[in-house]
Parts: C-alpha cells; sequence; structure tokens
C-alpha cells in the first residue's frame, strides 16, 4: 500500500470516484446540518426517492440495451392523469389495470420504432415525450385530475400505505428492484440484453433476436412507469398534467450515477439503486443546508457530467488521457 | 550491417496484468534495414511488447532504446514522433471517414482559417494508395471497404511518416496472396531505407521469406533469437511451444453419410451467381478464391443474414427457407464469421457467456441461465482449444487475438451443429493451435458433421478439406476432389482462368 504510485491512485480515484464524491457530500452535509443522518431523514429520502427509484429501473434496461429513454418523464404524468380520472369513472379496481394497459402500449410503439424500425433512440424518445404530454393534455383537456372523494377511496394505500411500518411506495421500489434485478442478472434475457447493447451485431450472429429484446426493454420500462404513475397518483389523489416533468433526466442521471454505460452493455439493478438513493440524498442535503429547491435542477446537470466523466475515466483507468 | 547501433532496444521489459504476467523481463534488439521476426504462441505476450514499444501501455520495469537514447513512451502519439510506427492486430480506423482522412488523421493537409486543403490531402493519398497498387481511391469510406482493404489503409497510414522501425502485428491475417506480395514488396523498400521492422505472424512461409531473424516468446519470458537463414520451421516451432508439431493430416478414412446440405442455383444480386454444391455428412467442403469472390456472402446466406435473389437450399434433403440466424441455428446451421471483433464477440462481456450466447436460451434451470452448466461448457473447450486465460470471467477483450478467435469457434462447436461453416477459422491462430483446429475439424467430420470451411490460405484448404470449390467474382469455377487439386489448377481456377481440361 505504501507502495501506491500516482498511477495506482489515479486508477483508483477513476474507479470508486462516485463513491468517493458521494461519501465527500455525506460527511459535508452531516457537518452542515445534524438532521441529515437521522432516522426520520434517511426515511424520508427514501420514500420521496422511490417514484425516481422505480422508473431509473425500467430505464436501466433501455440503457443497457444501448438504447435511451427520455419519454418516462411525461408517459408517467399520463399514467397518472389516466388512472385518476378513470378512479372516479371505472372504479379503482378496474382503473388500474386500464392505465397499466395503456401506459403498455405506449411503450409498445416507442419499442416498435425502436427495435423494429431501427429509429434512433434519442431521436424517437424525445419526440415521444412531447407527444405525450399533448396526449395527456388532450385526454384531459389541460385541468388538473382530482378524485372526489378523497377520504373513501382504498386507492390511497399505494401512496400513503405502510406495511410492516416501512411505507408501501418502499416495499414496491425494493420488491421490483428485486424482481426486475433477478430478471437482469440471472434470466437468458437479462444476458441479452447485455449482448444486444454490448454487441448488437455479435447478438445476431449468435442468434439473438436484437429487435425484439429491444423491444421487450421499452415494455419493461413502460411498466416502471405505469407502476411510478400508481405511487405518485395515490400520493397526492389529485395532480397536475406535468406531475412528471424533467423527471427523464434524473431518472438518467441516476442510471449513469449507478455506473451503467450510456453506450450499453454494462450496468445493473443494484448499481442503479445506488445512483438512485446518492442523487435522492445530496438532493435533500441541498435542501437541508438551505439551498434553494431551484437549485437542485443545476446541480443535477452537474452530477450527470461528473458521472459521465467518471465512467469514461474507469475505461482508461486512468482520470485524464490524451488517448481517446 | 554490424558496427551500426541498433535502430531499437528493449531491455528487460516486464508488464504485468491483474492475474497474469504478460511480458517478464523481455529483452530484444532490431537494426536498422533488419526484418525482426517476432514469434510465439497466442497469449505468449508478442502484442503486449509492442503496445509497450508503441506507448500504448507503461511498463513496470525496464527501458526502451531509440538509436542509443533511452526513452519513455508515453502516448502513440510521442511514439510516432520518435518514428516508431505502429500497425495494429486489431483494426483502428475510423469507419464513417474517407480513406483520405483516416490515413492523415489529425494531419490534415490545412489551408488559412484551418479549412482543410481537400486537394492536397487526395493527390497525396492516392500517391501512396498507387504505390500500394490498391483498388480503391482516396475518397472511397473506409466503412465499405473489406477488411483486407481496411488493412491496406492501416499499412499506408504507416507510410506516410518518417519512420526508423516499423511494427506489424499480423499484417496478413486477413489479406489474399495478391495483397501479400505488395505487402512484401512495400517491407522491402523501407527495409532499403534503413528502417527497422518488427514482424509478428503465425505464418512460417512468410516468416521464412522476408525475415532476417526471429526471436521467439514463451508465456511472457524471452526464449533467444534464432538467423533466419540458419534455422527451419521445427527449430522454431520447438522453442515457441516446447514440442514439434505432427502435421501430417490425420487421414483416417471415413465412411460419407448423407448429403446434409445441398444448394442449387443460389444468387444474390451481384455478390454470386448460380452457385450449387453439397456436403455430406462426414465431408469437410473448402471454399477457395480471392477476397471478394463471394465465399463469405455466401456463407451469410446459408445463416439467414441475406436474402438470395433466386435458388433453393435443401437441407437433409427437404428445401428449406432460412429466414435469420436465430433460424438458421434452430434449423442446426451455424457460422463461425471472418471479424471476431464485429460479428463474434461482445468485447465487453466475460469469456463464458460470450462462448454460451447462442445456446443461453436452453441452457436453464427453471427461469434461470444454468451457470454450472456454461461454466461446463466453458472449461471442456478451454481444454480442447487451449484458451490461455486467467478463468471464465475474464473480459474477453483482454485476451489475445488468437485466444478470441478460439473462443468464437468454441461457441459455435459447443452447439453440435449439423452443418458448421468457418469463415477463415485460424486467422491470428498460432501453429500448434492451427494444426489442433485442423484437426478438430477433421474430427467434427468424423463423427457425422458436415463442415464447410472458407479459407484465403492454400495450405489450408488443402489440408482440411475432402472437397474444395474454387471461386472467382460469384461463380463457382470448378469444383475438386483432394487427390485430384494440385496449387496450379487451383491458382488457376480462383484467377478466372476456365480451364480446358473442365471439358476434358
Ligand atoms: N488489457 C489486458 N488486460 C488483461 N490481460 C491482458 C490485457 N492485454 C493482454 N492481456 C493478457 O496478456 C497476455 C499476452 O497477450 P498478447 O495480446 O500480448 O498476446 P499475443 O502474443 O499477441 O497473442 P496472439 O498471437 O494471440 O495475438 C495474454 O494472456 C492476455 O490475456
Ligand atoms: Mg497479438
Amino acid at each position: 500500500m505504501a507502495s501506491m504510485s500516482k498511477a495506482d491512485i489515479g486508477r483508483f480515484l477513476a474507479r470508486q470516484g462516485i463513491l468517493i464524491a458521494f461519501a465527500v457530500f455525506i460527511i459535508g452535509f452531516t457537518l452542515a446540518n445534524e438532521r441529515f443522518l437521522s432516522p426520520d431523514n434517511v426515511m424520508g429520502v427514501v420514500r420521496s426517492s422511490a417514484i425516481l427509484g422505480v422508473m431509473a429501473l425500467g430505464v436501466t434496461f433501455v440503457v443497457i440495451s444501448g438504447n435511451l429513454d427520455l419519454s418516462v418523464g411525461s408517459m408517467m404524468s399520463f399514467s397518472t392523469i389516466v388512472v385518476l380520472d378513470l378512479h372516479d369513472k371505472i372504479g379503482p379496481a378496474l382503473a388500474i389495470p386500464a392505465m397499466f394497459a395503456m401506459t403498455l402500449c405506449l411503450g409498445a410503439f416507442i419499442g416498435f420504432l425502436v427495435g423494429y424500425l431501427k429509429l434512433n433512440s434519442l431521436i424517437v424518445t424525445l419526440g415521444m415525450l412531447s407527444a405525450i404530454h399533448g396526449l395527456t393534455l388532450t385526454y384531459s383537456g389541460g385541468q388538473n385530475m382530482d378524485i372526489v372523494d378523497k377520504e373513501g377511496t382504498w386507492f390511497a394505500v399505494f401512496g400513503q400505505g405502510s406495511a410492516l411500518g416501512i411505507p408501501v411506495p418502499i416495499l414496491i421500489f425494493v420488491l421490483l428492484a428485486a424482481l426486475l434485478g433477478i430478471i437482469l442478472a440471472k434470466t437468458p434475457f437479462g444476458r441479452t440484453v447485455y449482448a444486444v447493447g454490448g454487441n448488437g451485431t455479435a447478438a445476431t450472429f449468435s442468434g439473438i433476436k436484437r429487435a425484439r429484446v429491444v423491444f421487450l426493454c421499452y415494455v419493461m420500462s413502460a411498466f416502471c412507469v405505469a407502476v411510478a404513475g400508481l405511487i405518485q397518483a395515490s400520493r397526492s389523489l389529485g395532480s397536475q398534467n406535468t406531475v412528471g416533468q424533467g423527471l427523464e433526466l434524473d431518472v438518467l442521471a441516476a442510471v449513469i450515477l449507478g455506473g451503467a454505460s450510456l453506450l450499453g452493455g454494462s450496468g445493473t439493478i443494484f448499481k442503479t439503486v445506488i445512483g438512485v438513493l446518492i442523487l435522492g440524498f445530496i438532493q435533500n442535503g441541498l435542501l437541508l443546508v438551505g439551498l434553494q429547491f431551484y437549485v437542485q435542477f443545476v446541480v443535477t446537470w452537474v452530477i450527470i457530467i461528473l458521472a459521465v466523466w467518471l465512467d469514461i475515466a474507469a475505461k482508461r483507468g486512468k482520470l485524464w488521457s490524451n488517448i481517446a | 550491417m554490424t558496427g551500426q547501433p541498433p535502430a531499437l532496444r528493449l531491455e528487460g521489459i516486464v508488464k504485468t496484468f491483474p492475474g497474469v504476467r504478460a511480458l517478464d523481463g523481455v529483452s530484444l534488439s532490431v537494426m536498422p534495414g533488419e526484418v525482426h521476426a517476432l514469434m510465439g504462441e497466442n497469449g505468449a505476450g508478442k502484442s503486449t511488447l509492442m503496445k509497450v514499444l508503441g506507448g500504448i501501455y507503461q511498463p513496470e520495469e525496464g527501458q526502451i532504446i531509440v538509436a542509443e537514447m533511452p526513452t519513455v513512451m508515453t502516448s502513440p502519439l510521442q511514439a510516432k514522433s520518435k518514428g516508431i510506427v505502429f500497425i495494429h492486430q486489431e483494426l483502428s480506423l475510423a469507419e464513417e471517414l474517407s480513406v483520405a482522412e483516416n490515413i492523415y488523421l489529425g494531419e490534415l493537409p490545412q489551408l488559412s482559417f484551418g479549412r482543410v486543403d481537400w486537394a492536397k490531402l487526395y493527390t497525396q493519398t492516392d500517391a501512396i494508395l498507387e504505390k500500394l497498387k490498391v483498388g480503391f481511391s482516396a475518397k472511397t469510406i473506409v466503412g465499405d471497404l473489406s477488411i483486407a482493404n481496411q488493412q491496406m489503409v492501416e499499412i499506408a497510414r504507416a507510410l506516410t511518416v518518417d519512420a526508423k522501425a516499423v511494427i506489424f502485428d499480423e499484417p496478413t491475417a486477413s489479406l489474399t496472396d495478391a495483397e501479400k506480395v505488395v505487402l512484401f514488396d512495400v517491407i522491402s523498400d523501407l527495409k532499403s531505407q534503413g528502417v527497422g521492422i518488427i514482424y509478428i505472424s503465425h505464418r512460417m512461409e512468410e516468416i521464412f521469406k522476408i525475415t532476417d531473424r526471429i526471436s521467439v516468446l514463451r508465456d511472457g519470458s524471452y526464449r533467444g533469437t534464432l538467423e533466419t537463414r540458419n534455422t527451419n520451421e521445427e527449430e522454431v516451432t520447438q522453442l515457441m511451444i516446447g514440442r514439434a508439431l505432427d502435421l501430417s493430416r490425420n487421414a483416417s478414412h471415413h465412411e460419407m453419410g448423407n448429403v446434409a446440405l445441398e444448394v442449387r442455383g443460389l444468387s444474390c444480386g451481384d455478390l454470386f451467381k448460380d452457385v450449387s454444391f453439397e456436403v455430406r455428412r462426414g465431408e469437410v467442403l473448402g471454399f477457395y478464391g480471392l477476397v471478394g469472390a463471394g465465399r463469405t456472402e455466401i456463407v451469410e446466406t446459408l445463416f439467414g443474414l441475406r436474402n438470395p435473389s433466386a435458388g433453393t437450399i435443401l437441407l437433409d434433403g427437404e428445401e428449406v427457407h432460412v429466414s435469420s440466424p436465430a433460424d438458421a441455428i434452430s434449423k442446426g446451421i451455424s457460422l463461425v464469421p471472418e471479424d471476431r471483433k464485429g460479428q463474434g464477440l461482445v468485447l465487453g462481456m466475460n469469456c463464458r457467456d460470450n462462448m454460451t450466447l447462442p445456446q443461453v436460451g436452453d441452457l436453464s434451470s427453471g427461469p434461470f441461465v444454468a451457470t454450472g452448466a456454461e461454466t461446463e461448457i466453458f472449461d471442456k473447450y478451454k481444454d480442447k482449444l487451449d484458451i490461455r486465460t486467467p478463468g471464465w470471467k475474464q473480459t474477453v477483450g483482454n485476451l489475445s487475438g488468437g485466444n478470441q478467435q478460439k473462443i468464437v469457434i468454441g461457441k459455435w462447436l459447443s452447439m453440435h451443429p449439423k452443418v458448421l461453416m468457418v469463415d477463415e477459422p485460424t486467422r491470428g491462430i498460432d501453429v500448434g493451435s492451427k494444426s489442433e483446429i485442423h484437426n478438430l475439424i477433421r474430427e467434427l467430420a468424423a463423427q457425422g458433421y458436415a463442415v464447410i470451411v472458407v479459407s484465403s490460405e492454400m495450405p489450408e484448404v488443402l489440408h482440411v478439406s475432402d472437397r474444395i470449390v474454387a471461386m472467382f467474382s460469384g461463380k463457382v469455377m470448378r469444383t475438386f476432389a483432394s487427390q485430384e487439386v494440385t496449387e496450379e489448377s487451383l491458382i488457376q481456377a480462383i484467377s478466372g482462368i476456365t480451364a480446358t481440361d473442365k471439358v476434358a
């Protein structure tokens, strides 16, 4: 250890950079405000990260398969609005599956465009971001959506309930993370996701149906968005049309922070969960030290840049390099 | 040559990777005007040594001495400025750019305001291309070129600098005989200009044709240097792999079974026309021809990667339509593709997962991948093919070129296909493993597989095939039985000379 050279230190920083930066933040925030690490605050952070976290789980699949999904924010607004509207019209028991079906259709449509028609995912999902926003506004007529009888519905359980002393959103996040983590790491489908993202041509030559894998990743992502929309709707029992606006960037930040490469082929669900928590704690810490909420937008951007840089640095094994 | 200081000297170079001591105190010196061969098995450390020299890796110990000056190579650019030019084993070109832009990348001739002097760029490039006698122009987009031609671009790049030493890391692995002749001319030109040349190759004929001395590495350590004219293949092989090689063909004549695959009048646009042949179970059918003769396109069509424009494919006597690789695999047709990096491997994935990729769906216990069965398959083919890697967890991209190729071969062998098609199966593979792979191909045939071997190496085709299909510009010129074929008639057939004895 004593003989660690400059290069070794560089390599270590590059590999563990995110965790080190995170540790520095945590220590700094704790010194600035002792409430930061209190059980209440920690639970609060995890709970408020659940919605973002659930969405990040699905986007992890998309990113590992070598694509992007920038439509998840506006898709989440859509799911929330739809389920709230249908709640009073056909009752929660039918509203939930109907909302899931509609959201999955959106995911399937994107999956079709990117997977089967091989259109660029950045363009497709950026377009869908705006198209789905339009769809939501058309659906709601631009009105906020509210459940009339807020006291008497069991629908509130997903966002406000708790079981075994743990808030339901956290339970959903943890269970879904475990399920998707196993699918990604242990099943043949998960393996093909890595192969398609790592080298699509080689995957095709290995008999993997690349288009189908990409398609399924987007359906998976839409499923997670529907779950997130459900939690969101159930938590507030009323919503604006723009509730998910901007979340796509936070989600992407969390996924990259966790170490998934934007080039595809690497990343894990576990790492994404870590990324979600890092993002959640940093944003919470900034509020606690008294910075305005709006500062978060800038900070999220800084975090994305930092994460991308460290991702490249880790591959090169050093922080700086004159070799591309 | 004697009395002159060496153009280049390496002393006591040590380089380790996690779990691998790739170089263990290697020394080497190259004289000006000398062609110095560097030989060794797959994974012996040849490429690593050259990457140290080229400034890509930093050695832990040892020094590099260029023209009697100890030098620290910090980057490829710096190595280039010291006159050391590196032609890589793995191609490193920008596929979207033109040939000219690739050759002068980073050093484009400029006009005022940083504008590129395109006219000058193209004339300069065309001058170099002319020297190389290639059939493409400065404006061609690199991605549209065959691998062989891309290799020529890589070589052209080396001719733009005033080099003291040029390193060729397996330059001929994907070149045809005609292209090789051009390359050897280029090398002898460089040689007469007093440039020191390091030449890495697994092909003995070449080594004995063009080199002056041969240095051998084994398991990362230096084993000695031989004067080429005072040695022979046996001695070099002995030094490389520590034993003599049995090159005799596994001649055990086995029974041929039914026709496994028959192709009638198959065409695909301009790529190939009216191709007919059949392969029996237990038979090895070789496809020989120049690059561009349409051999790769034929096997790709049979593998469902291209749509034939005419013709029929019969598998076990029944007409089939192969719509995709997945479909081909399910019908029992496999292809070892020619481009291991682009088509064969997911470089960021580990060795085992790469090998089992086509069958991962079948290797399941319940909903999960049966990793135990995967590891078993990997271990079996690791032994069978003598794959050098610290373990299955190693990322494939970190393996030596030849060992990567073995992973691709293992991947398809382990599928036990009905019809196994291999496109350039031993590209970049050392002599020992090469004969093992040839034996393996013969053995597979003996077990009743139908095997198609596409190769640009005549000795290979002659060695493994029962019959040889000679192709020229998309057409089958002639089919030879192995006992009637001669090198001469084969060369005639693939050059498009319609032999009159075809009628006789
Ligand atoms: N980046 C790396 N990380 C880990 N191990 C490596 C790396 N590069 C090379 N190695 C290992 O170092 C050893 C030497 O590899 P090298 O590429 O130099 O072999 P080679 O002699 O060029 O073989 P070939 O004839 O197959 O090209 C191999 O065991 C290889 O797996
Ligand atoms: Mg090599």
